[in-house]
């Protein structure tokens, strides 16, 4: 800290009645109006450059390092369904054999475990190319209704999904009107394996958002149905594939839980999948996988990006700082004296 | 006692003193033919006030009344480009087209307004009551029962008889009825009005003059014909009309509104023009809304940015269009999600064309954040306070006379800081007006060893320990024997004082010398019935300097009568006081065009002398031939005088033997008594024939005292860059004194002088041929203008000063000359223009302001000044002075030229400074921020969809980063105040515009782009679609979108604490506190019920606050997304230092006292050619050793 003090020429306190300045020379207010505050003036000197790139270097690339070995320390099985479960007879009209009511969507595949994956293991399906944040999209809901029920009647806001012969549709809107209608159930080798899907929304949403007594009501019923339907004797709290989905995501490519396998999945198991493959995500190109992944402190999922977003900065930071130490030392100017 | 006081000047008539100002009969009678006609149709009848058809006396000065304050305001409003577009999009923002929710968006629109309206509000109101304060001052008024009561100015009325008494303002242009004086004379100082110090003399017709009391006027009545109002200051024509008999008036008659009555006890006039109709008001301009440049500039940036908006606006709506129609082909739905089958207009593939069009004003509302709602309010209070600041600042406090410095528009800080050109006026503003005498050279022998301020700003500027040697100087007898300070008189020297000048070698020249300045000259005694002291009433302080010098020597002039002037003085043979008589006989005053006075006396000895007092060109030529053996010597004594800025007169006298003198007043008298129209030649020519062989008896030094501090002030400014002109309605003369007394000027500069005094062009002007004039006047000042300009251009190494009279001002700011005399001026280093009138100050400073398109100070006292100070870019007003006019005109006022000094370099730089770093940052935020919802555009298929909350994004620019761009603008300094001073070339920052050219705020907003960049890539990938918890959760848009707001709030916040180098209490609140406020709001926000909150509900608390990658990626953005700008300031400071960068390093390093370093740094800078500092350089390369000399001598 450095305090300067004010070249004050006017001392003379004469008569201090009816002044148009007080002649208090003191005190914090004084000094704040002559802008004479005690302060700290830092100065970027080369010195200083150094040090904080090189305190910067120092701290990031370990934390780097850190959540790098986080991130790998995560199993991580993503599957890619939507081509593998078309009949070959359709893999040149996807959009008609998604349409085809006629035809099964049940599809088993296989896949084996690489590593060991401890309990819990989350299980998600990954929808990409789906723009959830569409704004059309993320506008066509009612969020009063969705807790208050039927009782809502200003439903505005759901166009174009409002009403159905005449009567209103609850949940309303293209969110719920668009639900995500894959199922997926596991078994390792003939033993079923459990899948927890309780719990898989955010503890507030069940609680403040969905109404433990609204029941979904006209759902489905238009003619051109969109995804899956609901069970209107479960309360919308209790239908967490639909709160789950009504959180829109932020990018075309997002994860969705479905739900957690409770036991540990050792390396080499092959579990198979069962799929429902009902949702169209065939007439815009849109990927659908299946994902199962154990936990770290970091995050369910296997995401490297962070810990290397440390250590490229850490990395430049440490560079830059030894690039002015080299300018510096072959270069040594002493300051306030200009070339 | 006041009583006895007037009946004394009453025995005398003064006219009798004033050979040529009175009694001049040369009405020229054609103008009188104009009466009646258009333009001289005003009609007054004394004595029957008339409000009927004529305006009030009440002037107004404001900008808004109570009508027009809400439109006009509103007007200035939305002026601003930025103001219209958020006008509109706060329309749209009601209908569906709006990407947010309606009341989030208009309410920073009308809280702006708001408090911009009250602000100009305010300072209206300020105005209306320094108005009130001038239309309320009090005059007596004759009022219908014949009684003089005092009424307010306001009041007055055309045809109302005011009496205004001694020292008083004339409240309104009035026609002189009579005065105290027999012969009705008054003395009138019309400082305010064209800055000349002089007393005017004013004299009413005989006709009137008989009006001395009250019960005078009951009967008065009379019909005044006149002109109608205009703004000339010199001319009136007009006739009075009492008992069916007309006659004619002139300006001789007129007495001006703002002008003061001097000497004169009391005066009786008619008004004749009232308020905005008198002679000062109507050369008043109306108050121009002025605007700083940078605003200007800003302005330009904000189309740059409104230009940036509409193109991403259109790249996304193409976008848009594009993929909307794409979702419908042939019947077949692409992204059947959003239903393309059954869509409103808004969404519509298949007029896909007209959805991208409304689409377009969507996405306008939506990056709406590239334009800076809060930007101009910023400003506005930031530039309140800063203005708070200049006027609390205890070091441009005058304790004397109790005045801050006042910022009276606030809007022109930053302008402050960029001053290329300071035009300044002289009396009042460099000069106290007040003459002191200093110095003297009797016979050949200097004395006087007053010090002026010039030797002491060049003592201190050597730092020198003389300088310590002049203060034991001072303290010891720089007083006089009473222990007083006597106005006018600063003259010591023990020799001559206190009546030693007996023991002088030469002391009959000396009581020859003092003689004639006790004799020679128009002054009027006024002793003091109580102490017996005598003053002085002189028509100019330089008179009254003289008369009381010689009675501080012992030659105490005590009584003039019509015909005498006594003295008390003391005889040399007895050793005692004596009186003793001259009787005067002549007077042959001073004038512009004789530069000399002279008076004829008869001594009590029946010898006749003609004591003579001028200027030494005029004087040295009138010596008699058989030269003194002293005139050399005296000659340098002058020359040395008028380099220290004195100004000097050559002293000399003559016996004339009786048949001269019988022979020269035959002449003389006739001449006086003729009415033709030579009648002032032959005065003249009779004048010049007894005014020769004089004999010379010495020279007297006056210093026109200089503010305190000027010199040192005026080096400064020069040091810093800055430009000094001079401006005054003075005379040539005296306006080059000042300039060497303020160092404008110096010896070794080349004079480049524009006059039209050639006699060619005398002998023209006496044909009368205006035509002729005009051509052969104009033709003169193009030579020796381009004569000039061919100097300047020949020789390169040698400073210049331009000094131009008024006349040929005239012809060099015609449209066709005024390129070639810009180029003159501004290629010298200083300007003096002299005998100006206001109008001419005002086209001077245009013609800067227009010419260089630089910024222009202006600074003035006077209402003369008033054209000059709202012309310039910045006008400033000395305030402290009786009169208001200048201050009410200006936009900053100070007391003190000194003042001027902290104005420009301390408040001034850290204002510029400060509002150009505040912008560019303001400019950076607002990227970041757009630039994040424009990128997350691109992966929300162009739709609209913010990527965060509406509540909170309309927050962004109100809480979590509004305060520390505040505290930047209002706060932040690069140097201390000391350092400011110290190095005054730091200020070159301002006038080179270094902070705020494209370069920098391109630089900034290119920043803001790469940082928006880092935020959102590395974020979103880290967030990545994986789950960001432990526990399963991926991150949809709500938690996204929060921490992406976070790293802006922390990465900008941060920005700002690196960008500034200068923190106090103040700064870590603000910006450690903003970034706290935003989690503050988001647990507040989010705890609020989610039929509000929204998709923010319990964001923070359930979903981020607990998941370790939340503030990981935090920590990594910011740091991340600051490198860039760090890694560019490090190489900056590095090696592409600024000044500051210099300083702060110096002053880190504690070497910042180290005058070696100073030096350094001083002579890296351009190098001033003005100002003491200049003047000691080219001193020492003279290597005359002559300061050494000059201060060493006593």
């Amino acid at each position: 800290m450095e305090v300067e003090e004010a070249t004050t020429s006017t001392t003379g306190d004469g008569d201090t009645t009816d002044r148009a300045f007080s002649t208090a020379h003191s005190g914090a207010l004084y000094r704040f109006k002559q802008q004479n505050l005690p302060d700290w003036r830092p100065a970027l000197t080369p010195g200083s450059v150094i040090t904080i790139f090189l305190v910067m270097g120092f701290f990031f690339i370990p934390m780097g390092l850190v959540c790098l070995h986080a991130s790998e320390s995560v199993v991580e099985i993503a599957y890619r369904y939507d081509v593998d479960c078309v009949p070959e007879s359709y893999k040149n009209d996807k959009v008609a054999y998604i349409k085809d009511s006629s035809v099964s969507k049940n599809c088993t595949r296989r896949i084996r475990v690489d590593k060991y994956m401890k309990a819990p293991i989350f299980v998600y399906y990954e929808l990409d190319n789906f723009y959830q944040n569409h704004r059309r999209y993320v506008k066509s809901r009612n969020d009063k209704q969705l807790l208050y029920g039927l009782k809502q009647k200003d439903i505005g806001s759901c166009d174009p999904v409002q009403t159905t012969n005449g009567l209103p549709i609850l949940p309303c809107g293209l969110i719920a009107w668009s639900l995500f209608n894959d199922s997926f159930n596991f078994a390792r080798r003939t033993e079923p394996l459990k899948l927890n899907r309780k719990n898989i929304s955010w503890q507030s949403d069940r609680e403040h958002k969905f109404g433990k007594d609204v029941y979904p009501f006209n759902f489905q019923n238009g003619s051109l149905i969109g995804g899956g339907s609901l069970d209107p004797k479960v309360p919308l709290s209790e239908q967490e594939d639909l709160i789950v989905w009504m959180r829109t995501a932020a990018l075309p490519k997002f994860r969705k839980l479905y739900g957690v396998i409770e036991v540990d999945l050792d390396a080499n198991d092959v579990v198979s999948i069962h799929i429902a493959n009902n949702y169209n995500t065939y007439s815009f190109g849109g990927r659908k996988r299946v994902v199962l992944t154990t936990s770290k402190w970091l995050g369910a999922g296997k995401n490297s990006f962070l810990g290397l977003a440390y250590l490229v900065t850490g990395t430049s930071s440490l560079l830059l700082s030894i690039l002015f130490a080299l300018i510096h030392v072959r270069n040594p100017r002493p300051h306030g004296h200009s070339t | 006692m006041p009583e006895q006081r007037r009946r004394k000047p009453r025995k005398i008539r003064p006219s009798k003193l004033y050979s040529f100002a009175c009694g001049r009969s040369g009405f020229n009678q054609a103008d009188q033919s104009h009466l009646g006609q258009p333009g001289f149709s005003r009609v007054v009848y004394a004595n029957e006030p008339d409000s009927l058809s004529f305006p009030s006396n009440n002037i107004s000065t404001t900008k808004y009344n109570v009508f027009t304050f809400i439109p006009k305001s509103l007007f200035e409003q939305f002026r601003r480009v930025a103001n219209m577009y958020f006008l509109i999009t706060a329309c749209l923002a009601y209908t569906d087209l709006a990407p947010y929710s309606s009341t989030s968006a208009v309410y920073p629109l009308v809280l702006v307004i708001l408090v911009t309206m009250l602000k100009e509000l305010i300072e209206d109101w300020r105005r209306k009551q320094q108005d009130n304060d001038v239309n309320n001052r009090k005059t007596l008024v004759l009022n219908a029962d014949g009684k003089f009561k005092y009424s307010q100015w306001k009041n007055l009325r055309v045809g109302d008889i005011v009496k205004v008494q001694k020292d008083e303002f004339f409240p309104a242009d009035l026609i002189l009825l009579s005065s105290n004086y027999e012969d009705s004379i008054c003395y009138v100082e019309t400082m305010n009005l064209d800055g000349e110090t002089n007393l005017k003399l004013k004299q009413s017709l005989e006709k009137t003059s008989f009006l001395q009391e009250e019960g005078d006027f009951v009967e008065f009545k009379a019909k005044i014909r006149c002109e109608d109002p205009n703004a000339d200051l010199y001319t009136f024509v007009g006739s009075i009309e009492i008992d069916e008999q007309s006659h004619p008036l002139s300006p001789q008659q007129l007495l001006l509104r703002d002008s003061k009555l001097r000497n004169t006890d009391y005066v009786y006039g008619v008004v004749v023009f009232t308020g905005h109709d008198t002679k000062v008001m109507q050369n008043s301009m109306s108050a121009p809304s002025k605007r700083s440049k940078i605003e200007r500039k800003m302005d330009r940036i904000i189309y740059l940015l409104l230009s940036l908006l509409v193109l991403i606006s259109t790249v996304g709506s193409v976008f848009f269009g594009i993929w909307t129609k794409e979702d419908l082909e042939d019947g077949k739905m692409k992204r059947w999600y959003l239903r393309p089958d059954d869509t409103s207009i808004l969404y519509d593939p298949k007029k896909a064309a007209v959805s991208a069009i409304l689409h377009f004003l969507t996405a306008m509302m939506l990056y709406g954040y590239f334009i800076p709602i809060s930007l101009y309010i910023s400003i506005e209070i930031v530039k309140l306070l800063q203005a708070q600041f200049i006027n609390r600042d205890i070091q441009m406090y005058h304790e004397e006379s109790d005045t801050p410095a006042h910022a009276r528009t606030s809007n022109l800080n930053e302008e402050l800081g960029q001053v290329n050109t300071i035009l300044s006026d002289k009396t009042g503003t460099l000069t106290c007006n007040s003459m002191e005498f200093i110095k003297c050279s009797i016979g050949g022998v200097a004395y006087g060893r007053g010090v002026t301020e010039v030797e002491k700003a060049m003592a201190k500027r050597r730092g020198s320990p003389l300088l310590i040697e002049e203060r034991e100087d001072e303290n010891g007898t720089g007083i006089n024997a009473e222990g007083t300070k006597i106005k006018g008189f600063n003259f010591t020297d023990e020799r001559i004082m206190g009546g030693n000048w007996i023991k002088e070698e030469n002391r009959d020249i000396i009581e020859k010398f003092f003689h004639l300045l006790a004799v020679c000259h128009t002054c009027i005694p006024d002793v003091d019935e109580l102490s017996g002291r005598v003053s002085y009433e002189a028509e100019s302080p330089d008179e009254a300097a003289f008369v009381v010098a010689a009675r501080e020597i012992g030659f105490e002039f005590f009584q003039r009568t019509q015909a005498t002037v006594s003295l008390n003085e003391l005889d040399r043979l007895s050793g005692t006081i004596k009186k003793r008589t001259y009787d005067l006989l002549n007077v042959l005053e001073f004038n512009s065009a004789r530069k000399r006075m002279s008076v004829i006396v008869r001594d009590e000895n029946g010898k006749l002398l003609l004591l003579s007092k001028g200027a030494d060109s005029v004087m040295f030529e009138r010596l008699s031939k058989e030269k003194s053996d002293y005139e050399e010597i005296t000659k340098v004594h002058i020359n040395t005088y008028a380099d220290a800025g004195l100004r000097t007169l050559v002293l000399a006298y003559r016996e004339i033997d009786e048949n001269e003198y019988a022979y020269f007043n035959k002449k003389f008298t006739d001449a006086k008594n003729s009415v033709s129209a030579d009648r002032d030649e032959k005065i003249e020519e009779a004048a010049d024939f007894i005014e020769k062989n004089l004999i010379l008896l010495g020279a007297t030094a006056v210093e026109d005292k200089l503010q305190q501090g000027v010199p040192e002030c005026i080096d400064k400014l020069a040091q810093a860059g800055i430009k000094i002109w001079v401006l005054t309605g003075d005379k040539l003369e005296t306006a080059i004194n000042i300039g060497y007394a303020c160092s404008l000027l110096r010896q070794g500069m080349k004079q480049i002088l524009i006059t039209l005094d050639s006699p060619e062009i005398i002998s023209v002007e006496k044909t009368g041929d205006k035509e002729a004039i005009a051509k052969e006047s104009k033709q003169c000042v193009v030579k020796q203008i381009n004569e000039g300009n061919r100097l300047i251009s020949a020789i390169r190494n040698e400073s210049f000063a331009l000094i131009i009279d008024g006349k040929s001002l005239t012809y060099a700011l015609e449209d066709d000359t005024k390129q070639i005399f810009l180029n003159l001026a501004m290629g010298c280093g200083s300007v003096i223009c002299c005998r100006s009138s206001p109008k001419q100050k005002a086209l001077v400073t245009r013609l800067v302001k227009t010419g260089t398109k630089k910024v222009t100070l202006a600074i003035g006292d006077g209402a003369n000044d008033v054209g000059m100070l709202q012309e310039a870019d910045i006008g400033v007003g000395i305030s402290g002075a009786e009169g208001m006019q200048a201050v009410m005109a200006s936009d900053v006022s100070i007391a003190q030229f000194r003042f001027l000094e902290r104005l420009l370099l301390v408040h001034g730089h850290w204002c510029y400074r400060r509002i150009a770093s505040m912008i560019c940052y303001f400019f950076y935020k607002n990227i970041v921020f757009g630039m994040t919802l424009f990128i997350y555009e691109r992966y929300a298929s162009f739709s609209g969809q913010a990527a965060y909350n509406d509540w909170a994004m309309s927050a962004y620019n109100v809480f979590f980063t509004s305060l520390p761009v505040i505290a930047l603008g209002v706060f932040d300094q690069d140097v201390s105040a000391r350092f400011c001073l110290k190095f005054p070339m730091l200020y070159q920052e301002g006038p080179h515009d270094d902070l705020f050219r494209w370069s920098r705020i391109l630089g900034w907003m290119s920043n803001g782009t790469v940082t928006s960049v880092i935020i959102f890539f590395l974020l979103t990938f880290s967030f990545g679609p994986q789950s960001f918890r432990s526990d399963g959760q991926p991150a949809d848009l709500a938690p996204l979108g929060a921490a992406m707001y976070t790293c802006c709030v922390w990465a900008v916040n941060i920005q700002m604490a690196l960008s500034i180098s200068y923190f106090t209490l103040i700064q870590h609140i603000f910006i450690w506190g903003s970034i706290a406020l935003w989690y503050i709001f988001l647990l507040a926000y989010g705890a609020i019920t989610p039929t509000f909150s929204t998709t923010y509900y319990m964001v923070f608390v359930q979903e981020l606050a607990s998941a370790p990658l939340f503030w990981l990626a935090i920590l990594c953005v910011s740091g991340a997304a600051l490198v860039p700008y760090f890694s560019y300031k490090a190489v900056q400071t590095s090696f592409f230092p600024g000044l500051h960068d210099y300083i702060q390093w110096m002053r880190h390093e504690g070497r910042a006292d180290d005058p070696e370093l100073g030096q350094v740094i001083r002579q890296a800078s351009a190098r001033a050619t003005v100002g003491v500092s200049a003047r000691f350089d080219a001193r020492i390369n003279q290597q005359t050793g002559r300061v050494h000399h000059v201060v060493q001598t006593p």
